[in-house]
């Protein structure tokens, strides 16, 4: 179509020029362009955190992102947390605590608690509250995810990339 | 050992590492995007339908209305009052009207636009009362009453006028939404050979099924429907939706895939939640607590549509007698249709409402009579191998012991009579199903079947029509199958909810999937080692009764030297007998008594849950918060105990959600909060210290001793909070949700407390009484 532009966007550390509607969000070129579906959405509207990415290693609502802005930066969706068939301890901590029920907020989930570590590697209870408040869980009743965050943490985070 | 170790359920890592395909991550090759064009009215004749401008635009291939889809349909067979798209009249704001297929959703959204449609407007109904009181047209047929039931279970009114002491309390509890993180999705595709495939979040798939069968009215052997792994449904997506039947046709229509993703604003349309309910409770004692007689009415405000609203009416009514040994009970009932989205069944479906409105009634008789508010449920306790005067048969029951261990471990009786300025304890029980016994469509077939198949390699496919919807039903049925044959999780494959390849179950709603497919995995998983067994007997010269199945061997019990692998018993009962297949099925007994209204409330096993709640009140803002919560539930047993833990967790959060804030409110017929922001949901911050305790009671028909977990929780929180709120300050707030302007404006009133003051007159059809059997008396 006429009205596309380029983008180059580097996702989970690899290069990715596409071309898209000027008008697309980020969620939806991850999930749509790039077939990155482990991102999802809840809201579209920036309610709910659910469609949580990393930018530069912060959390960011991939809903309310236009990719044009964000050339340049790095952006790591949860099928970037694993480093190969390494799985990150927060995922193991999540898997083992059952923190993950219906799984929908999980990539989220991981990804924010992961910002968090990276900043924090020894977060108080009251700071993974904070930290994890605005990603909305309506399964869990949020106790697993701290405490699968405290699992981790207490098993040491990886390094900031 | 797998039964009862808290391991990592098989699913866990696909969810951690973004690997679970939900509904809208699938997508196919020449995908059109479906949108459905809904209501902006509450309630309007529809004159006229004009799609030819948005059929013109460019780049839509299919444009869809009510006469393409006129066949009615309904998740009950007695309510079949609702349209994919609206014919002759919308009846909310949100009801479906319209439907495109487009190249992309920037080109069906503007295609939406394109359709005019002419309406005349119709008085709206927006309450219970209104409804009641309407004069002019109705919603449906000639007036607002959907269902009026009228039960009565030995004679009230001669125990009421006896009794010592009466008191009858009126209460309300506004509707609220279930609230999935995952908007509901359908993907259909319609292949050139003549079949469809509909993958969709669903908790029942199987009823969807059928409802396609007959609104498209197309073979059902040529319909597979696929239900994705559920990002959340908490009894949202167990009904039959607009979209789902919609994507099937316009894929037929044009040949291509079709996807419909609902938006965060259509999800709150979609709807199904909890029932508005205005409830009045008399109940008669003697002078030393024990309960002589109860009538219970309660007013439905049903939404639109039909939906369960029956069954959540019989609901309404059913439980109270599974937690207390009530000798005479009458229960009156009426569900009226509003223009709202319609209501259905939530997490614990139309019994959270009633509990709500007896476990507050009896802390204020408690008072009353001066009698301990534990002293008073325990007086009254129902008890095990009991049945109950609506002909309830109870098995297993550890009520006594929830209490005791919540009363214990919070120091109930000693904390609420000390606590600090505005802080406050509350107490509550409840009781729920552990799966309805009876379907919703009448049949004499099992409810859940499972079926296995042995690979030579040592592998077990294991299939069952059953959908995790992040319960863990995957990891239940594994585990159940795992620890007959003596194997481990990770030997399982499992195939869900697949009516193409899986055997059926009902779904994943009241709470049946553990105990029913749990069941049928049992009875599959020992007719499989009954071969291996018998294939291992010829081969070690033994018996098979000597014979055990644990750690991937199959060994003689007197002689454990003696084993063969797992994987070499395959191999001989294979080479015996061809492929090493086995099935299991699980009928639930027949349960329901001889009178109209008796198939709801019938199950084979009931939980029980015991709660305390601490509140925190500010006397000057009148907000609630809620520090700590006691929660103890009766399992049965607990299959995996930390999926169970995540249950309870899961049922204290979302009740203090309905307690302190969820509602879902309208205004000149709009929904006022159909947003993730204006809805209020309790986040992270608002987590309480939970405390759960398990009580195994090891039921005698549950697999393994298993009952419930997913829904019976919740229901004991909520009137704990309100009597917690009482403790803390004195005020009766007999209205959920318990918000802030409701605790200041019973702080300021004479009268202490907030609530409806009186019941709508309404005339109950007559009674249909349905008394006991002599024999069951005393018991």
């Amino acid at each position: 179509m006429s009205n596309e532009v380029s983008v180059r966007l580097r996702v989970n550390g690899e290069e990715a020029a596409l071309m898209v509607p000027p008008y697309k969000t980020l969620l939806e070129v991850l999930r749509e362009d790039l077939g990155l579906t482990g991102t999802k959405h809840g809201c579209e509207l920036g309610e709910c955190s659910t469609c949580g990415v990393l930018v530069d290693g912060l959390p960011f609502l991939s809903c309310l992102a236009m990719p044009l802005d964000l050339e340049g930066r790095e952006i790591t969706t949860i099928e970037g947390l694993a480093t190969g068939t390494q799985t990150h301890p927060l995922q193991v901590a999540f898997a083992e605590l059952g923190a993950a029920q219906c799984g929908y907020c999980t990539p989220a989930m991981l990804l924010t608690a992961k910002a968090l570590l990276d900043h924090d590697p020894e977060p108080s209870r009251d700071a993974i509250k904070e930290a994890l408040s605005g990603v909305l869980c309506r399964c869990t009743g949020y106790a697993k995810i701290f405490e699968a965050v405290e699992l981790a943490a207490s098993r040491g985070g990886d390094p900031v990339v | 050992m797998v039964v009862g170790q808290s391991l990592v359920k098989p699913d866990a890592y696909a969810k951690v590492s973004g690997q679970t395909k939900f509904a809208d991550d699938l997508a196919l090759p020449r995908m059109l995007f479906g949108r459905l064009l809904r209501s902006p009215l509450p309630h309007a004749r529809i004159l006229n339908v004009d799609t030819s401008r948005a059929k013109a635009l460019p780049g839509v291939l299919a444009v869809l209305t009510g006469e393409d889809l006129p066949i009615k349909f309904g998740i009950l067979p007695v309510s079949q009052d609702e349209e994919a798209l609206a014919g002759e009249k919308v009846r909310y704001v949100g009801d479906p009207i319209a439907a495109v297929a487009a190249t992309d959703e920037w080109i069906a959204d503007e295609a939406l636009s394109l359709i005019d449609v002419q309406f005349k407007e119709l008085p709206r109904y927006m309450s219970i009362e209104e409804s009641l009181s309407a004069t002019e047209e109705a919603i449906h047929g000639k007036n607002n009453v959907h269902k009026a039931v009228a039960l009565e279970f030995n004679d009230t009114a001669e125990a009421m006028a006896a009794a010592e002491y009466a008191r009858e309390d009126l209460v309300f509890f506004e509707g609220n939404t279930h609230l999935p993180m995952e908007q509901h999705a359908a993907l259909a595709q319609y292949s050139h050979d003549g079949k469809l495939t509909l993958w969709t979040s669903s908790q029942t798939p199987h009823y969807v099924h059928r409802a396609l069968g007959k609104v498209l009215e197309f073979p059902m052997s040529r319909i597979r429907v696929i239900a994705t792994p559920n990002g959340g449904g908490f009894g949202g997506k167990s009904d039959i939706f607009s979209h789902e039947l919609v994507a099937a046709k316009l894929a037929i229509r044009t040949g291509r895939p079709v996807k419909i993703t609902l938006t965060r604003e259509e999800v709150f349309y979609a709807h199904r939640g909890r029932h508005p309910v205005l409830m009045k409770v008399r109940t008669g004692f003697r002078r030393d607590g024990a309960i002589t007689a109860m009538q219970f009415q309660t007013f439905l405000d049903g939404g639109a549509y039909g939906s369960y609203g029956v069954a959540s009416t019989y609901y309404t009514g059913a439980l109270q007698t599974a937690t207390y040994a009530i000798p005479r009970y009458r229960f009156e009932g009426v569900r009226l249709f509003t223009n709202k989205p319609p209501c259905g069944p939530k997490r614990g479906h139309g019994t959270p409402q009633p509990r709500f409105a007896l476990e507050t009634h009896l802390d204020k008789v408690a008072e009353d009579l001066g009698i301990d508010p534990v002293d008073l449920r325990l007086k009254n306790l129902s008890t095990p191998e009991s049945r109950t005067v609506n002909w309830l048969r109870i098995t297993s029951c550890g009520l006594r012991e929830c209490i005791e261990k919540v009363v214990l471990e919070s120091d109930f009786r000693e904390r609420r009579k000390s606590m600090p300025p505005g802080r406050g304890l509350g107490f509550a029980v409840s009781s729920y199903l552990t799966g309805a016994g009876t379907a919703i469509y009448w049949n004499d077939m099992p409810h859940s079947e499972v079926q296995l198949k042995l690979d030579r390699n040592g592998g077990v496919a294991l299939l069952c029509g059953a959908i995790d919807i992040g319960q863990g039903s995957d990891h239940i049925l594994a585990a159940i199958v795992a620890e007959v044959l003596g194997i481990q999780l990770e030997d399982i494959q499992l195939t869900t909810a697949d009516t193409d390849l899986t055997p059926i179950d009902l779904g994943s709603y009241s709470s049946r999937v553990t105990f029913m497919a749990g069941n049928a995995a049992k009875a599959a998983a020992e007719k499989a080692r009954a071969k291996l067994f018998a294939a291992a007997a010829k081969a070690l010269e033994c018996d098979v009764e000597d014979l055990v199945a644990r750690g991937r061997q199959i060994f003689r019990r007197d002689r454990p030297s003696e084993a063969m692998p797992f994987v070499q018993a395959i191999r001989l009962a294979e080479a015996d007998d061809g492929v090493v297949t086995a099935t299991g099925s699980y009928t639930p007994p027949k349960l329901a008594g001889p009178y109209k209204g008796s198939g709801v409330g019938p199950s084979p096993a009931y939980s029980f849950s015991a709660a305390v709640v601490e509140v925190d009140v500010d006397v000057k803002t009148g907000e609630v918060r809620v520090p700590e919560v006691w929660v103890a539930h009766d399992i049965g047993r607990a299959i995996n105990p930390m999926l169970v833990v995540g249950q309870v967790e899961g049922s204290i959060y979302m009740a203090l959600g309905e307690a302190l804030m969820e509602e879902q409110g309208f205004r000149l017929g709009l929904h006022k909060f159909p947003s993730l922001l204006d809805y209020k949901s309790p986040t992270a911050l608002e987590t309480p210290i939970m405390h759960t305790y398990l009580i195994e009671t090891i039921d005698p028909e549950g697999p393994f001793g298993a009952k419930e977990a997913g829904q019976g929780p919740l229901l004991p929180v909520i009137p704990a909070v309100a009597n917690a709120v009482y403790n803390a300050v004195g005020v009766r707030i007999d209205e959920v949700p318990i918000t802030p302007d409701k605790v200041l404006k019973a702080m300021s009133e004479k009268s202490r407390r907030v609530g409806p003051k009186a019941a709508p007159s309404f005339e109950f059809p007559p009674l249909v009484r349905a008394d006991v059997p002599d024999e069951w008396k005393g018991r």
